[in-house]
């Protein structure tokens, strides 16, 4: 008897073949682009984890000066010397042909077994050649590709180092970084002698920290990953829609099929469970397909969002994906709960079923009145939480929560708006075509809700995400013109060079503003510190966000100090706060700019300041003031006279450009995540008009039999999508505006630090509506073409009953 | 039959044969009908399932195309029509009453009514509202067909095919889902509207009780005119 029904529900199936492949493509599809998402978080959340493991930095104690600066060796030789079991480390980033590479340097002979991720000891390496001059320098095989031809120690290559990160003997990481005799910490061998002396006379400017749970980069990029995230189950939301269209479908046609196997004796339990079943079995294997497809999106994708990370926070993240068992078992567990979520309201419906219920195709897709009334009083309560949390929500958890309520409100607002829209239209109407045209609309609209639904969900989406890109990018592009004001960036390879270059420059050009900068720590994060000389290029040009009324005086004069809006927005700190940065040193801020595109906190203090206060601060850059007409012939009479590779010398278009450029590859992961969404949308559309086709025989059958062609009702039908598409894009525009407001004035401030203006781009909705109609009109065409096709006798059937 | 003359009437069929391909092979399903009825006649067809009735209506009605034969309605041999003249043909000749009653869901009872009357360009407020006056309708204009009994619905679905003033009207048992006493109603109805505007009446039924009260009958059996 079970098998004998199970074959009889599986038949259902081999009838509508297309409905079947719909509802796998839904749920693959669905899957796919979540996968796709955790494949990538996952990718980098490991690359984040093995750099916070480099030396041991997630297991072992350090000892570290308390702003975080570098401090003498020899307060390592005298800890040695008072007993502790400690090994130096040195850290630090050095641009080697255009990229930054992250140098550590370690003591193998002291290092801590648990510290030990490169075994120097091994035949590739030898301690030998490790400790000894030119040394060797340790890297992942993305970096060994970038450092080839670099004039550097030998490069030896391991799988064990976070791409960008080189390792070196201690001696050799300081001579490449120019800081000889000095670390930057100790690490603390997990057990210690108890006879060392105690940590306070011997070494009293240190402090203990500890292991680092979560590094630096994982806190800063969770933002970035939230989003993704986000994103990925947006897209999986539209997809769903798909998947509850079908099944719902499915669940009403087979209406009969449930009360004639009830009726022949097969108990409902057994009916439920053989369903829930075939459901499982489709949600299996749409979950392996949707994940399989995921990680080829997620190949497609990793490099832009590869770069997006680098550019965004100085993460590394290598460009290959690695099979992880999670991502294939969060898929096919997500693809199941989408599953069988979207098939819980048709399954209660047919455990409350009487066993003699009428077989009624069309009911699923007869929502009542009541039902619209409650959908749209959801709707509006929704609307209200949006409200109240943009009001008094905080956080980035408040800001995803308040975005998904504006969407989820927005989509169960649609379809009693449509419903008002069109029943104004049926009213007004003059001819009879167009009376009929707008109430039949109406009346298909319960069965079309759900895909234009997720219609609304892509287009807003698009069209926030659009917005916000694009404001960003005009916001971005006015303040690069701003900030980069000077006509050329120069970069020494060496301090010496500094000085004789800066020599060199001071009687050919108008000014030379130093670019020096420090690292430290403030209000416990990460900084960098910048000296700048008083110039009308920073007085004219800075991007200040708010500032006190004299705050270039005050910079001059070492009294006060420039914060960027994110370390403001991080540490909390406004105008006339203090801010201590080292050594005791502390002066309120002056002013506040913006700093977009950069992960790290940002300090601008007078160079006198810097120079007195970092002494080891890199001294290698300068801006260079001249007229814009002779910048070229300065820049390549400055290569020749020393030497400089191209990179040392860039024109402030190059550095614009280069941005600008960044710029565009950071968001060229959305703008896809973006197009896919839109087409599991127009997807959703298709399924639905599909579907629906079948039903709609016997409403159109009789407008024919009085007189209209089959082509015009095609037309008709096709016309039908398109109105109501451009329609739900009408209703796009203002949610994706609100969505846009959300991201740049609450989501972006919590991930990135920064708050942006909204700028409004009329002619990207008109290609978005252009591209939402085409989609409707092709998601129609199919059917609509049945339409026109149809033999004459299929619609008689309609009349003769036996439809 | 008197080809000549019977051109001349309203409705002229002759050896109108038509078949249906099947998995099984083709069906022929009419087999040279030939017969005729003016303006003003009412005819029933009857005959036993499957023996040609509807198909025989759907032909009549350029719902559907015989294989063979000649259709003259209203003066134009329909047999060799395009899809657009057929469609203008029902919209302006052709007044269809089905089993199903195949009312416009969308629409309410007003404007169903006035529905093929408008396509026509033949919208008539006053006989509109007399006809829904005599059909008993008038209470319920603003309801959807759904609101409705089978009885009302058919009545509507009359209704709205006179409202057209069509020439000829073609009712495919559209008593075939009412109660004997609805059913009777809704013939008395159907027979005195039609005498009263003067279209012809072709009605497909089962019934020999229902079809002894037409002027002339017609019964199809193997698919020829018995």
């Amino acid at each position: 008897m079970i098998r004998e029904s199970f074959i009889v529900l599986l038949s259902h199936w081999r009838r509508k073949p297309l409905q079947l492949i719909m509802l796998l493509l839904g749920l693959a599809l669905a899957t796919a682009l979540w996968s796709a998402v955790q494949a990538i978080n996952g990718e980098a959340r490991a690359s984040y984890a093995r750099a916070a493991a480099v030396v041991g930095q997630d297991r072992l104690e350090s000892l570290v000066q308390s702003d975080g600066s570098r401090f003498s060796q020899q307060i390592y030789v005298d800890l040695r010397r008072a007993g502790w079991l400690v090994s130096p480390i040195i850290e630090g980033e050095k641009r080697i042909g255009g990229e930054r590479i992250r140098i550590i340097g370690i003591d193998p002979l002291t290092l801590p077994p648990q510290a030990r991720q490169v075994d120097v000891m091994g035949a590739g390496i030898g301690l030998k050649n490790f400790i000894t001059p030119p040394g060797i320098l340790v890297t992942s095989p993305e970096t060994a590709q970038r450092l080839e031809g670099a004039a550097l120690p030998p490069v030896a290559v391991v799988d064990t180092l976070p791409p960008g990160t080189a390792m070196t003997d201690i001696g050799i990481a300081q001579s490449l970084l120019e800081v000889e005799g000095q670390v930057s910490r100790l690490l603390l061998w997990p057990t210690q002698p108890a006879s060392a002396k105690p940590l306070e006379e011997t070494a009293p400017g240190l402090i203990r920290r500890q292991p680092a749970v979560e590094s630096d980069l994982s806190r800063l990029t969770d933002s970035f990953h939230l989003n993704l995230t986000a994103f990925g189950f947006l897209a999986f939301a539209v997809g769903i829609f798909i998947v509850h269209s079908a099944i719902g479908l499915a669940f009403e046609q087979r209406r009969a099929v449930f009360r004639t196997l009830r009726a022949l004796g097969l108990p409902l339990r057994s009916l439920v469970i053989l369903l829930a079943a075939e459901l499982m079995a489709f949600a299996l294997f749409s979950g392996l397909a949707g994940v399989a497809l995921g990680y080829g999106v997620a190949w497609a994708l990793l490099p832009d969002v590869a770069a997006s990370l680098r550019g965004l926070y100085g993460a590394e993240v290598p460009g290959t994906l690695t099979i992880r068992p999670s991502v294939w078992l969060a898929g096919i567990a997500i693809a199941v709960a989408g599953t069988m979520v979207s098939a819980a309201g048709g399954l209660w419906r047919l455990w409350n079923m009487p066993l003699l219920a009428p077989a009624r195709p069309r009911a699923w897709g007869l929502a009542s009145e009541r039902a619209m009334r409650l959908q749209a009083l959801s709707g509006i309560a929704l609307m209200v939480v949006t409200g109240a949390l943009t009001q008094v929500g905080s956080g980035l958890v408040a800001g995803f929560a308040a975005l998904a309520a504006l969407l989820l409100g927005s989509a169960l607002l649609l379809p009693p708006l449509l419903s008002s829209l069109l029943k104004l239209g049926s009213r007004t109407a003059r001819s009879v075509l167009a009376q009929w045209f707008w109430a039949d609309t109406r009346q298909q609209l319960p069965g079309l809700s759900l895909a234009l639904m997720a219609l609304l969900l892509a287009l807003s989406a698009n069209a926030g995400v659009g917005t916000m890109v694009s404001s960003f990018r005009l916001t971005f592009t006015g303040w690069l013109d701003q900030r980069l004001a000077s006509e050329l960036y120069v970069t020494a390879r060496n301090q010496d060079e500094a000085q004789a270059m800066r020599d060199w420059l001071v009687p050919r050009s108008d000014a030379v503003l130093p670019i020096w900068n420090a690292e430290t720590r403030v209000e416990g994060q990460p900084v960098q510190v910048f000296g700048i000389v008083d110039h009308a290029t920073y007085r004219d040009n800075w991007p200040m966000l708010a500032q006190v009324p004299d705050v270039w005086d005050r910079i001059a004069a070492s009294e006060a100090v420039l914060l960027n809006e994110q370390l403001a927005r991080r540490s909390g700190l406004g105008l006339g706060d203090p801010v201590a940065l080292s050594n005791g040193l502390s002066l309120p801020v002056a002013g506040i700019f913006s700093d977009y595109g950069n992960p790290k906190g940002q300090v601008i203090v007078s160079n006198d300041l810097l120079v007195k206060n970092f002494p080891d601060a890199n001294r290698l850059r300068y801006a260079v003031r001249i007229d814009p007409a002779k910048a070229a012939r300065l820049a390549d009479d400055l290569r020749t006279a020393f030497a400089l590779p191209l990179e040392n010398v860039i024109d402030q278009a190059s550095v614009k450009s280069f941005s600008l450029r960044i710029f565009d590859r950071t968001f060229a992961v959305t703008a896809a995540l973006n197009v896919l969404t839109l087409g599991v949308a127009a997807l959703a559309i298709f399924a639905s008009l599909l579907t629906l086709s079948g039903m709609r025989l016997p409403q159109l059958a009789p407008v024919w039999a009085m007189g209209l062609t089959r082509r015009h009702l095609a037309g008709l039908e096709l016309l039908r999508s398109i109105a109501l598409a451009a329609l739900t894009m009408i209703v796009a525009i203002p949610v994706g505006i609100g969505l846009s407001w959300m991201l740049l004035a609450v989501v972006n401030v919590e991930a990135f630090g920064w708050r942006l203006p909204l700028h409004l781009f009329p002619l990207d909705w008109v290609r978005l509506a252009i591209f939402a109609l085409l989609a409707a009109g092709v998601a129609a065409a199919v059917p609509a073409l049945r339409l026109a096709r149809i033999p004459p006798a299929q619609l008689l059937k309609v009349f003769a009953n036996e439809s | 039959m008197d080809w000549n003359a019977a051109a001349g009437m309203l409705l002229a069929l002759k050896d109108v044969s038509k078949s249906y391909t099947t998995s099984e092979g083709p069906i022929q399903v009419l087999r040279g009908v030939s017969l005729s009825l003016d303006a003003g006649e009412n005819a029933a067809l009857t005959g036993e399932s499957g023996s040609g009735k509807s198909t025989l209506l759907h032909i009549v009605g350029g719902l559907d195309t015989a294989d063979s034969g000649t259709v003259h309605l209203d003066g134009r041999d329909i047999a060799g029509m395009d899809d657009q003249q057929l469609a203008e043909l029902r919209r302006g000749t052709v007044g269809l009453v089905f089993q199903q009653f195949n009312l416009i869901p969308s629409l309410d009872v007003a404007a169903n009514l006035a529905f093929q009357a408008r396509l026509a360009g033949r919208h008539d407020e006053r006989w509109a509202a007399m006809l829904a006056e005599r059909l008993g309708l008038s209470q319920l204009l603003k309801r959807y067909p759904e609101q409705l009994s089978g009885g009302q619905q058919q009545r509507v679905a009359i209704g709205r095919t006179l409202a057209a003033r069509p020439k000829i009207i073609l009712a495919d048992e559209p008593t075939g889902n009412l109660d004997e006493a609805t059913g009777d109603a809704v013939l008395d109805l159907m027979l005195g509207l039609q005498a009263e505007t003067g279209a012809a009446l072709l009605m497909v039924t089962h019934s020999a009780r229902l079809a002894a009260r037409f002027g002339r009958r017609f019964h199809l059996t193997g698919g020829k005119l018995a």
